[in-house]
């Protein structure tokens, strides 16, 4: 099923959602991969505010490459989520309601996404120039001295991703797999 | 003797940099335009004319294809005959990558230790494999590898005795375990033979060899389709999300080997195979 949902956004939004729907993102996401959730957990275990609100916001796990000169940004494309696995329940919990990736989550992250009524999706990888242009505007939020891992606010209009894991726990990665095997 | 200036190296490094991340070379392009044609799952296809319509806008737009751009790996067959003037020709590879990789909006992702991970700023150091053939040419191969499939490639240490079988439950088991993490439809580049380094170094060379092309050894070229076809069966399709284009090609180089070994390295490309080639 194809839906255009806002972000941020909440768990009743995020629980109409099912793995297998191809979803068009509008509105504000963050842009975190391994070396600022990395920094964000340090301080977390120092007690420390972190640089943005979890609760009812998407991360996704992108780093881009330069923006040419008029551009709001480079390529674009997911990071593999996996690097984030060890991250990724706590902030669940702190109320994080989406998380945009590409590739295979732990139990551990399946079980705080249906624990907290949160979305897995995928954004279709190597795909950064044409995902660039469902990106408006970039700005720096935090860890500037991360380059490309800085943390980034992106309004984004109808970017596409796919539901992988929804909030009942149910995995597009294991179930389209099955239905194309031909062993 | 041929004598050959440094600044070449880094001027053709420079821009085969630029262009490998922005347009992908021939026999990739029509690899990837096939499968549109020969997928059978309808989000697959959808998926594989997103990749279409993301290399147009590489392309005019001038915006790398990928985000990941690579640690650069650069080939280097050196003709036995040739002399290098005008300054160190490893910091003229270099160069060439830092010039190629600022100049051209590249991204910077190279970090000076593994452990304490401090970005160089510039993406060098390249990985740089030099090789002495013979005559007086300069053979540049830039093969940028971006980590979402190099984190799921794999060396096996297998027994003579597990044989043919065993390079094949190897492959497979390493495209299987990669699945949607390496950005299929990938390219799955396999080295069998040598030694435990010498394998990883095959595998490696194999992606830059063109896809539609085969190896001519009659066995091989048999391996590298029918493990093609199975890895086109397990399902994982374009993207993970399911379909029957997983692989574009699988390509084996061999090499002689110990009496008491078989090595197999596996190394997974995803489908911004990118390798260009210039001869100085």
């Amino acid at each position: 099923m194809e839906q255009h949902i806002q972000a941020p956004m909440s768990k009743e939004e995020a629980k109409k959602l099912r793995a297998g729907d191809y979803v068009y993102i509008s509105g504000t996401i963050y842009t975190a991969r391994d070396a600022a959730h990395k920094r964000m957990y340090e301080a977390l275990e120092r007690g420390e505010q972190l640089p943005l609100e979890m609760c009812g916001n998407v991360i996704y796990y992108m780093g881009p490459s330069p923006a040419r000169e008029g551009r709001p940004i480079g390529s674009a494309g997911p990071t593999t989520a996996s690097r984030m696995d060890k991250y990724a329940p706590t902030l669940l919990d702190m109320g994080l309601i989406g998380m945009i990736g590409k590739g295979k989550r732990t139990d551990a992250v399946k079980e705080a996404i249906v624990r907290n009524g949160a979305v897995y999706f995928a954004a279709v990888g190597g795909a950064g120039a044409l995902l660039s242009k469902s990106i408006v505007q970039s700005e720096l939020v935090a860890y500037e001295d991360l380059g490309t891992e800085a943390i980034r606010r992106l309004e984004v209009k109808n970017f596409p991703v796919i539901v992988v894991i929804d909030s009942e726990g149910n995995n597009l990665y294991e179930t389209a797999i099955r239905e194309y095997c031909v062993e | 003797m041929r004598t050959i200036d440094v600044a070449d190296i880094t001027q053709n490094i420079k821009q085969m940099c630029i262009e490998v991340n922005h347009f992908l070379s021939k026999d990739m392009d029509e690899a990837m335009k096939c499968a549109v044609q020969t997928e059978k799952a309808p989000l697959g296809r959808q998926i594989l004319c997103q990749l279409q319509e993301n290399l147009k806008i590489a392309g005019e737009d001038m915006i790398p294809i990928c985000q990941d751009t690579g640690m650069a790996v650069i080939f280097l067959e050196i003709g036995q005959e040739v002399h290098f003037v005008g300054g160190s020709l490893e910091e003229a590879v270099n160069e060439g990558v830092r010039q190629g990789y600022t100049e051209g909006y590249l991204r910077k992702s190279v970090v000076k230790d593994p452990i304490l991970r401090e970005n160089t700023k510039d993406n060098t150091p390249a990985v740089i494999h030099y090789e002495l053939v013979e005559g007086n040419q300069v053979k540049i191969t830039v093969a940028p590898k971006g980590f979402g499939s190099e984190n799921m490639s794999r060396v096996f240490m297998l027994k003579p005795a597990d044989g043919i079988e065993g390079v094949k439950n190897a492959i497979l088991t390493a495209v299987k375990d990669a699945g949607p993490n390496a950005c299929p439809p990938m390219v799955v580049g396999v080295g069998v033979g040598g030694t435990f380094e010498k394998c990883a170094l095959l595998a490696k060379k194999a992606l830059t060899r063109a896809v539609d092309e085969h190896s001519d050894i009659p066995y091989v070229k048999e391996l590298e389709e029918e493990l093609l076809q199975k890895i086109n069966k397990t399902g994982i399709g374009p993207g993970g999300l399911g379909g029957s284009t997983t692989a574009l090609a699988v390509n084996i180089n061999t090499y002689p080997t110990h009496i008491a070994g078989l090595p197999v390295a596996v190394n997974i490309c995803c489908h911004v195979n990118r390798h260009a080639v210039r001869v100085l």
